[in-house]
């Protein structure tokens, strides 16, 4: 059975610098997910894309594809009015 | 089990196409195969001289209930999600032969995005090992 990552403390995500921003703020699920997969082509295995979101559930979506596929999901942290994803390319 | 998941999407309100679209998206974005048997209402719905049409919605939405559909909040037309759901991941659409026949359609009058006519049993086939919804 797939099982999702344990993410990173507030500190260290917070501390991240991404390589590309995904901004879906606005749309709900599927667009977060759909704008996140296809940001993955843009970026090279082992950086890092970060997903802005309003719509909460996007976290656990982002969480469960990355699971699925094979990327690393970092965590999630607050920004201001959205949320913050990180996900490192692995494949 | 595989993980392909397989569709017949018998119902042609906007509301369950969307939910179909929406499933169909995931499971793309996931890697999984999805396969799509289009019947009856959902057939009807993806004629090309309809497809973009407001296909209203299901008769849940008449009866009371509590809580109302916001305005499209954030959310991608069904059709839209559909289109990138064939990009982003492997999806087969196909038109049931028999519900072709019964509503009097040829396959041609179909939308670009359904791939091919079919019967029952080469659905079945594709389905194999997988799951299979009914929406």
């Amino acid at each position: 059975m797939t099982t999702v990552t344990t993410p990173l403390g507030d500190t260290d995500l917070l501390a991240l610098e991404s390589d590309k921003v995904v901004d879906a703020r606005g749309s709900a699920c599927p667009g977060p997910l759909l704008e996140a997969k296809k940001a993955m082509n843009s970026v090279q295995i082992g950086q890092i894309i970060e997903i802005w979101s309003s719509d909460p559930a996007t976290k656990t979506d982002i969480g469960a594809w990355s699971a699925k596929v094979g990327h690393t999901y970092l965590g999630t942290v607050a920004g201001e009015g959205f949320e913050r994803t990180f996900v490192v390319r692995r494949k | 089990m595989s993980d392909n998941l397989s569709i017949v999407l018998f119902s042609g309100t906007e509301d369950k196409l969307h939910a179909a679209a929406t499933i169909t998206a995931g499971a793309a974005a996931m890697g999984m195969p999805v396969s799509i048997l289009l019947m009856y209402w959902a057939l009807d719905a993806f004629r090309a001289d309809r497809i973009t049409n407001d296909h209203g919605l299901a008769y849940d939405a008449s009866r009371p209930r509590w809580n109302e559909p916001v305005e499209h909040v954030g959310e991608m037309p069904w059709l839209e999600t559909f289109r990138q759901a064939k990009e982003l991941g492997e999806v087969t659409i196909r038109a049931c032969a028999g519900s072709l026949a019964t509503l009097g359609l040829d396959a041609s009058a179909m939308d670009p995005l359904v791939d091919d006519a079919g019967g029952i049993a080469s659905f079945l086939l594709a389905a194999e090992g997988g799951q299979i919804l009914f929406i």
